[in-house]
């Protein structure tokens, strides 16, 4: 590789970055853009806003046998919870049903006539599964909330060992302990802190965007034939525009940290987690970089390589951030960068794991893998077909 | 004003060698078929054609910007394609549309163009100054060039080939777009330039001036070079009065042919 020159690279940087805030359009959507965004979930489901959301609940209650007590355990554990308001009682599944249509309730459980037969018998032969009285508990869940889909499913579950177990469902000696006892008080977040690492991603993802119009831009404008007429070499002009998206990127993380914190977010992870973050941006811009050099490459102008970005954009915010995906959604986000920057910054963050732990590490690794893969071929690509 | 900052490299007596260029687009069309011809140091020369006639491919093989299909070209003795970052080193180059960083002033743009030649500080900012002020710019050298009108950006463009003092200087209509005082200083100024051994590399639809200013003129038509003199030897030649009528006189046949 020629010798980088530091004069040319800090100019190229220097334009960069002064393109960036000079042009309103690139800084709304490189820092603006995230901001508004963070501001705009936290407040909406943050602590300062609506705090914790609570859930309209509708119970359907069948239990009409010799132990009816049963079902009104489970109703006040449901309640306990804190997750639901006070439950409004049905007689009919089709009543329930229509108010869960019109909006009106986010889930409907129904509880079965058997369920006090069955709540005994599991209290009688706790360990003979066969003495037991199986049943099931229907819960249907508004399909348009996909934070009613994430949050409601579990806390039921919870609820129902409450009523089984009783205070032994989390006071019995177990032979094995959860070593870190933050990962309990999860129940304490609210809607906002489980989408916090992907409001990162989120933050970061446009940069796509911006360097494919930069640079189809730049050679729109002449820019790029005119450098390259200049001693410039490839390696310095490449260096310079991955140097000042790192930049951007530690600038974004440090405005939605800001915003995130003035909304009174309070990730685990401490100090090693925050620095963490912006390691995991700074890396995550080389595959922007690289993307956005392919996109680029193939866009013959401003307006094609944004649609293009989209194409790469989209699934990632779908499939990477902190959209509630089914499994076939996780295998896909397994293929994409933003995948393993939002479940590095969900285990430091939520979890409080330790840097040190596996999945970190191994999520790090794969991140560090596609960066680097990503990058070298989008300058390939980029140096045969983008530079004409 | 204008020095020689680089030493010329070669001791022969061409700036220019073109040896058999060709540049096939697409697999078909010829844009450069079989063009030689060698421009001396310190002349100006002047290279005209229709349009699509093959001068800007021409230039861009002479820059480094893109690579012959066959041939060569040489900048002061130094092959383009074995040396590309000398021979930039070398060369100033003003292209046909402007390219100038719109969000910039015009001292920021001067400014970040000399860096990328490596221009030392105290240089690159007396060097900007004189100019700005030789293409009287400076008073609006702080204003971003968004607000520049198109004979301003075109002066501009002009600063910024000049920007490392360059040997050879390649002019890709470098007055379009000028009004006649901005048009008149520039020409000028070339005049200036030649003064000082600088090669110039100029393509032109303004023959009245190219024909006071050039040394000799090489005239290109369909990829080919099909005149090369003087312009004295070329009006004596087609018994004309003036350039644009040996221009009309050979290429005219191809508005005939269009038409």
């Amino acid at each position: 590789m020629r010798e980088l020159k530091r004069q040319r690279i800090m100019a190229i940087v220097i334009m960069e970055l002064k393109k960036l805030y000079r042009e309103p359009a690139l800084l709304f959507m490189l820092l603006l853009f995230p901001a508004v965004m963070t501001v705009s979930f936290g407040l909406a489901f943050g602590a300062i806003g609506a705090g914790e959301t609570r859930y309209n609940i509708g119970i359907v209650n069948f239990d009409s046998g010799t132990y009816p007590q049963a079902s009104q355990y489970f109703i006040g554990n449901l309640t306990d919870t804190g997750l639901f308001n006070q439950p409004l009682m049905y007689t009919s599944n089709a009543t329930a049903d229509n108010d869960l249509i019109q909006g009106k309730i986010d889930a409907i459980i129904i509880i079965p006539s058997n369920f006090g037969e069955s709540w005994k018998s599991f209290r009688d032969y706790p360990t003979n599964q066969s003495a037991w009285i199986n049943t099931t508990i229907a819960l249907k869940v508004d399909s348009a909330s996909i934070f009613a889909i994430s949050a409601i499913p579990p806390v039921v579950q919870r609820a129902l060992l409450m009523t089984l177990l009783g205070e032994s469902a989390i006071s019995t000696p177990l032979p094995i302990q959860i070593a870190n006892p933050s990962l309990i008080s999860a129940t304490q977040f609210t809607q906002f802190d489980y989408m916090a690492p992907g409001l990162f991603v989120f933050a970061g993802i446009f940069l796509i965007m911006t360097v494919a119009q930069s640079f189809t831009g730049d050679r729109e404008g002449g820019i790029l034939k005119r450098i390259n007429t200049t001693p410039t070499s490839s390696s310095e002009f490449i260096t310079s525009n991955v140097l000042s998206n790192m930049i951007v990127a530690i600038i974004q993380v440090i405005v939605v940290f800001a915003i995130m914190f003035l909304l009174g977010y309070h990730p685990l992870g401490g100090s090693i987690g925050i620095v963490m973050a912006f390691l995991l941006m700074i890396i995550f811009s080389l595959c922007s970089v690289g993307l956005g050099l392919i996109i680029a490459s193939v866009a013959k102008s401003g307006g094609t390589a944004t649609g293009l970005a989209f194409l790469f954009i989209l699934p990632q915010i779908f499939f990477a951030t902190f959209v509630p995906i089914g499994d076939l959604g996780t295998v896909i986000g397994r293929f994409l960068p933003a995948y393993y920057v939002t479940d590095v910054l969900t285990s430091l963050f939520l979890r409080g794991a330790p840097i040190t732990s596996s999945n970190i590490l191994m999520d790090f690794s794969i991140l560090i893998t596609i960066s680097i893969i990503l990058l070298i071929l989008g300058i390939i690509i980029f140096k045969k077909y983008g530079n004409k | 004003m204008i020095s020689n900052s680089i030493k010329n490299e070669s001791n022969g007596p061409y700036a220019i060698e073109i040896k058999n260029l060709k540049k096939i687009y697409n697999g078909d069309v010829k844009a450069l078929d079989g063009v030689s011809f060698n421009v001396k140091k310190g002349e100006c020369f002047g290279f005209i054609g229709p349009n699509g006639a093959g001068k800007t491919t021409t230039i861009n093989i002479l820059c480094g910007l893109i690579k012959p299909t066959e041939g060569s070209g040489r900048i002061e003795g130094l092959d383009v394609d074995k040396n590309e970052k000398k021979v930039k080193e070398l060369i100033g180059v003003c292209p046909q549309d402007p390219a100038v960083l719109k969000f910039l002033n015009a001292k920021e743009n001067i400014n970040f163009f000399g860096n990328l030649h490596l221009l030392e500080k105290k240089k690159l900012k007396q060097r900007t100054r004189e100019l700005l002020e030789q293409f009287d710019l400076l008073d609006v050298s702080k204003r971003k060039v968004k607000g520049y009108s198109g004979g301003m950006i075109r002066r501009l463009n002009l600063i910024i080939a000049l920007i490392n003092d360059p040997n050879i200087i390649f002019l890709d209509e470098p007055t379009v777009g000028m009004d006649a005082l901005a048009r008149r200083a520039t020409w000028n100024f070339l005049a200036d330039l030649k003064t000082h051994a600088k090669t110039i590399f100029l393509t032109t639809h303004y023959l009245e001036e190219l024909e006071k200013l050039s040394d000799r003129v090489g005239i290109i038509d369909y990829g080919k070079l099909i005149e090369l003199g003087t312009p004295q030897e070329l009006m004596r030649k087609y018994d004309v009065s003036n350039l644009e009528d040996v221009f009309i006189k050979i290429t005219g046949r191809r508005i005939k042919e269009e038409a």
